[in-house]
C-alpha cells in the first residue's frame, strides 16, 4: 500500500514542478505583464496546490496536513492579491506613459 | 548522483544569482536578485538542517533587507543617473577585486583544509542540555550559554532605529514616521491589510513560543509581527505613531532593560552576569522572552517604518 502513496506522491509532485516550470516559460516568453501575471498566478497556485497534494500522503498525523493546506491556501491568498496590485500599477503606469 | 544533484544545484543557482546581482547595472533588478538570493538561502540552510538560520534569513536577509533596500532605492532614484556616472578607476577596481579574491581564497581554504573530525561544542551543548530547561540546542545557546550575544543584539537593534531616527530633519523632529498612505479603503491593500494582519499575529506568536522546543524563536517571531504591523500602516488602517510619544519609548526599552536587570540579578546570584541560579533557568529565560518579543517586534517595525517625515499633530 505505501508504494501506491509513494507513486502518487511522485507523479502529483511531478505535475506540480511541471505547472511551475509552465508558469516559468510563461514569464518569459509573454509579451506584457498582464498575462505574465495570469502565467505567474494560475501556475503556481495550481504547482503548489499539487505538490501539496502530493505530500500530503507522507505527512505524519492530520495537524501537519491541515498545516500544508492552510499554507497553500495563504499563498493563494497573497499571490492573487500581489497580482492584482501589480496589475494596477502596471496599468496606471502605462496611463501614465505620455503618447509617443 | 540524485543526491549531488539536490545538493549542486540550489549552490549553483546562488552562485549565478549572486553574479547576476552584482553585473546587473540597475537598481531594482539587483534589489529583486537580492531577495531571490535570500529565499535561496534558506532553501540551502534547509538543506544542511539549520531551519532557524533557514527562518532567519528568509525574515530578516530576504524580507526585512529588502523591503530597506527598496526604500532607499525610491528615495535615491532622483540621483541614480549621477551616482552611476562616477564609476571608480580601474586601479580601484583591481584592488577591490584583489581583496574580494583573497577573502574568498582564504575562506577556500580554510574550507578544504578543516580539520577533522571538525572541533564542536555540540557534544558538551546536548550533554548540558536538560538543566536549560528548553529542549531547542538553538534557543539554549542563544539564550543560556550566549545570553550575552541576544542582548547585545537586541542593544545594536535600538541603535540602528536611533540612528534612523537621527535622519529626521529638524521641523518633524520627533514626528511620525513614513509617509502619509492614502490607499483605496474599498481597495486590494486594504483587503490584505484585514485579512492577514490576524493570522500572521497567530503565526508569529506560534513560531515565538514553539522555538523553546523546535525551530524558531523571537527573532522570527518578531519580523512577522511587525511585518503585519507594516501592512496595516501601508494600508492606511493604521497611522505610525510619532517617535516622541512616551509609551512608544518605555515599550522600546522594556526588552532590554529587563533583560539587563535580570543579568544583574545573576551576577548578584549565581555569580556571573546572565547566570541563572540553579532551576531558574527556563523562568529566566521565558520572562525575558516575554519581555523582548513585544520590544524587538516594535524595533522591526520602526526600522522598517522609516525617519520621521510628518510633525507630531
Amino acid at each position: 500500500m505505501s508504494w501506491a502513496l509513494d507513486a502518487f506522491t511522485y507523479i502529483a509532485v511531478g505535475a506540480g514542478a511541471f505547472f511551475f516550470l509552465a508558469g516559468t516559460i510563461g514569464l518569459l516568453r509573454f509579451p506584457d505583464t498582464l498575462t505574465r501575471l495570469h502565467a505567474l498566478t494560475k501556475a503556481d497556485n495550481l504547482g503548489l496546490g499539487l505538490v501539496v497534494l502530493g505530500l500530503l500522503p507522507q505527512v505524519d498525523g492530520v495537524l501537519n496536513g491541515l498545516k500544508l493546506i492552510v499554507i497553500w491556501l495563504l499563498v493563494m491568498f497573497s499571490g492573487a492579491d500581489a497580482g492584482q496590485l501589480i496589475a494596477r500599477a502596471a496599468r496606471r503606469a502605462v496611463r501614465r506613459k505620455p503618447p509617443a | 548522483m540524485i543526491v549531488d544533484a539536490f545538493y549542486a544545484a540550489p549552490a549553483l543557482l546562488i552562485l549565478g544569482l549572486g553574479i547576476y546581482t552584482t553585473v546587473v547595472r540597475d537598481t531594482f533588478p539587483a534589489i529583486v536578485g537580492y531577495i531571490a538570493y535570500g529565499l535561496l538561502l534558506t532553501v540551502a540552510w534547509v538543506q544542511l538542517h539549520g531551519v532557524d538560520v533557514a527562518l532567519t534569513e528568509s525574515a530578516i536577509g530576504g524580507g526585512l533587507t529588502g523591503m530597506l533596500l527598496l526604500r532607499a532605492s525610491a528615495r535615491l532614484r532622483a540621483h541614480e543617473a549621477k551616482a552611476r556616472a562616477e564609476t571608480p578607476g580601474i586601479t580601484l577596481r583591481l584592488l577591490a577585486g584583489l581583496v574580494a579574491a583573497g577573502v574568498a581564497g582564504a575562506l577556500a581554504i580554510a574550507v578544504l583544509t578543516r580539520p577533522e573530525p571538525i572541533p564542536t561544542l555540540a557534544p558538551e551543548v546536548a550533554a548540558n542540555i536538560a538543566s536549560t530547561g528548553v529542549g531547542n540546542p538553538i534557543t539554549a545557546v542563544l539564550m543560556a550559554y550566549r545570553a550575552m550575544d541576544t542582548l547585545l543584539e537586541a542593544t545594536v537593534l535600538l541603535l540602528a532605529l536611533i540612528g534612523v531616527w537621527s535622519l529626521a530633519p529638524d521641523r518633524v523632529w520627533g514626528g511620525r514616521p513614513g509617509p502619509r498612505y492614502n490607499a483605496d479603503p474599498d481597495g486590494i491593500l486594504a483587503f490584505i491589510a484585514r485579512v492577514l494582519p490576524p493570522i500572521g499575529i497567530i503565526v508569529g506568536m506560534y513560531i515565538f513560543w514553539v522555538g523553546a522546543d523546535n525551530p524558531g524563536g523571537k527573532f522570527q517571531g518578531a519580523t512577522i509581527v511587525a511585518a503585519m504591523w507594516l501592512l496595516t500602516m501601508m494600508a492606511g488602517l493604521a497611522d505610525a505613531p510619532p517617535v516622541s510619544r512616551r509609551w512608544l519609548r518605555i515599550l522600546l526599552v522594556a526588552g532590554p532593560v529587563v533583560f539587563i536587570a535580570i543579568g544583574v540579578a545573576g551576577a548578584l546570584t549565581a555569580g556571573a552576569f546572565l547566570a541563572y541560579p540553579e532551576g531558574w533557568a527556563k523562568p529566566m529565560i521565558l520572562v525575558i522572552e516575554f519581555a523582548l518579543m513585544p520590544s524587538l517586534a516594535l524595533t522591526l517595525g520602526l526600522i522598517l517604518a522609516g525617519a520621521p517625515e510628518r510633525a507630531a499633530e
